[in-house]
């Protein structure tokens, strides 16, 4: 008798080589239940479900997808404009009714769940303006390269989330002194197929979570949160790499210790804790985590690439950010970082959003031209027209964002 | 006045090779979406690593295995994104099995990069162990997927030029 399995082998050999011009060799991994790319339906609209097609898709195995620039303009990114950086799978079935949260951990007083009713009825809600940026937005630029999704700048956008205060769901459960750090799990799931590996589990330290503006949020921008954008729970912790917003909630653990899940460790969301020449490989030990995300702008209008008349002014606008701190000057230079002069900045809505700019411009006479802009925080701290420290894993390039124009 | 529809041999011959081809046409839609279900609920089955990584270490370096010509273009293989070159099928086997072809095709690395992310998948990302196989992909993603000198900041690239009203 011809069991279903050699039925698979052959049947999947046979659409392999066509596909192909390759042998049974295929086949023999197929079988145990993982579809390359290559055979999986890429036009499936739930692979990019709730996503415009404006985004740049830089993988669909997990997704990953940013936006560009020019996409970027609105003051909030609206859903369908949102980047996204998955880890692994996103959940197919999501019950709302039994979906619930844990709180748990060796410094927690206790464990408790609560379904999203519960949450929404026992604590009080807000909703702020946050910045979620990839740690690794910017890593294309990176020589030697950096391994990794190769973001450019659209890893980034700042919407209206709104949930509860994560600080509040903890001290109602209680922890202990011995409380050091939170750190989260998701319901996606690996993409090998392991149904028990954890994807991704990082979180922040007990002060961090315990900020006002840290959220467990069930809305973006008043309506449900994007399938990949962590629907229906996620942590939104403004200003520090997105990787500490898990999404897709379903527990939170009060470690006693610096959490060390899945990419906490090692090399990942990791830079060099002392500067290193580009291409220095470093010990694991030598690595420190990532925590606020450097002073950052862009310029989101108009798109580059813009021809005008000699007689015409350019008018830009755009968005800056600077981490935990408030961006405290924002400059434009036509002149390759020779000159810069100062454009008109409006101050955040809260902490932790980003805010915008705009100038007018005039060119002395036709020809090429960058328009450049350089952010400086509250602290001095300015971008660099270079790329910054260089880091095995190509994470925090903050360097200035340029815009091409043609002056005719 | 119309024509009345005539049936010489040639017409008739044309209209059976059509005939047949619509018939084939409809067969292969078939054949594809009965094999669509069939993977479809061959990735609901529970997974097994240990079987994998067994069958794959069985495997030895084969012969360079020739891609037909209508999926290159430029060089490229189009099913994958991957670059057409030796060994590209074990390429195709091993690295697509858990993630897309993007997230190779858009880094670049040094042979010992690619050695140091396949060592990374295999501590934590339940990659098996290559084998012989190792080799020759190594090889592929260092020749087809190097690094370029890009210094501390490259000119700006790929301007669309357009007009921009005041």
């Amino acid at each position: 008798m011809q069991s279903r399995r050699t039925f698979i082998t052959k049947a999947t050999a046979t659409y392999l080589g066509t596909l192909l011009g390759a042998e049974i060799v295929f086949a023999n991994r197929l079988m145990e239940g993982i579809v390359p790319v290559a055979l999986s339906n890429q036009d499936d609209p739930y692979s990019l479900k709730g996503k415009s097609k404006g985004l740049t898709l830089l993988n669909d195995k997990p997704i990953n997808a940013e936006t560009p620039v020019h996409l970027l303009d609105d003051k909030t990114t609206p859903n369908d404009l949102f980047f996204v950086r998955n880890n692994g799978i996103p959940p197919t079935e999501i019950n709302l009714d039994k979906w619930s949260l844990t709180i748990d951990g060796e410094a927690a007083n206790k464990t408790i769940n609560f379904t999203l009713k519960e949450l929404k009825e026992k604590f009080k809600q807000y909703s702020y303006q946050l910045v979620l940026e990839c740690g690794g937005n910017g890593r294309s630029e990176f020589s030697p390269p950096a391994k990794g999704n190769q973001w450019t700048l659209g890893a980034v956008g700042c919407a209206l989330w709104t949930g509860v205060r994560l600080k509040d769901v903890l001290e109602y459960v209680g922890y202990s002194s011995e409380a050091t750090y939170i750190g989260y799990y998701g319901k996606d799931t690996h993409v090998s197929g392991d149904p028990d590996k954890v994807v991704i589990s990082r979180g922040v330290p007990m002060n961090k979570a315990l900020e006002e503006h840290s959220l467990i949020a069930w809305k973006m921008n008043n309506e449900d949160i994007p399938l990949h954008n962590g629907y229906p729970l996620r942590l939104v912790f403004g200003g520090w790499p997105a990787s500490t917003s898990g999404k897709w909630l379903k527990r939170i653990s009060i470690r006693d210790r610096i959490h060390d899940g899945p990419k906490m460790t090692g090399q990942s969301y990791r830079v060099p804790c002392k500067p290193v020449a580009p291409g220095t490989k470093v010990d694991n030990e030598d690595m420190c985590i990532i925590e606020s995300m450097p002073v950052k702008s862009l310029i989101t209008y108009p798109k580059t690439g813009a021809m005008i008349g000699i007689n015409d002014s350019l008018n830009i606008r755009g968005h800056a950010w600077a981490g935990e701190l408030e961006v405290g000057k924002m400059e434009y230079s036509i002149d390759f970082g020779a000159t810069w002069e100062n454009c008109v900045l409006e101050n955040p809505p809260n902490k932790y959003a980003w805010q915008q700019f705009e100038a007018s411009i005039r060119f002395p006479k036709t020809g090429y031209y960058e328009v450049w802009a350089r952010a400086t925080d509250t602290q001095n701290q300015q971008q660099p027209m270079i790329l910054p420290g260089w880091n095995p894993r190509g994470y925090l390039n903050n360097a200035c964002h340029r815009i091409a124009v043609k002056v005719q | 006045m119309m024509n009345k529809p005539t049936y010489d041999k040639e017409k008739l011959a044309l209209l059976l090779a059509n005939t047949a081809l619509k018939i084939a046409g409809v067969l292969a839609i078939f054949t594809i979406v009965g094999l669509s279900t069939v993977l479809y609920f061959n990735v609901m089955k529970p997974y097994n690593q240990k079987l994998l990584s067994q069958q794959v270490a069985k495997q030895s370096p084969k012969d360079i295995v020739a891609i037909p010509k209508e999926l290159i273009k430029n060089g490229i293989h189009t099913p994958t994104g991957f670059k057409v070159g030796d060994h590209l099928h074990m390429v195709v086997a091993t690295c697509t099995a858990c993630h897309s072809a993007k997230l190779v095709t858009q880094n670049r690395a040094t042979k010992e990069g690619w050695k140091d992310m396949i060592v990374w998948m295999q501590e934590t990302q339940n990659l098996w162990d290559l084998g012989e196989n190792e080799e020759p992909i190594l090889s592929y993603l260092a020749k087809h997927y190097g690094p370029e000198e890009t210094g501390r900041r490259k000119p700006l690239e790929n301007i669309e030029w357009y007009s921009l009203d005041p």
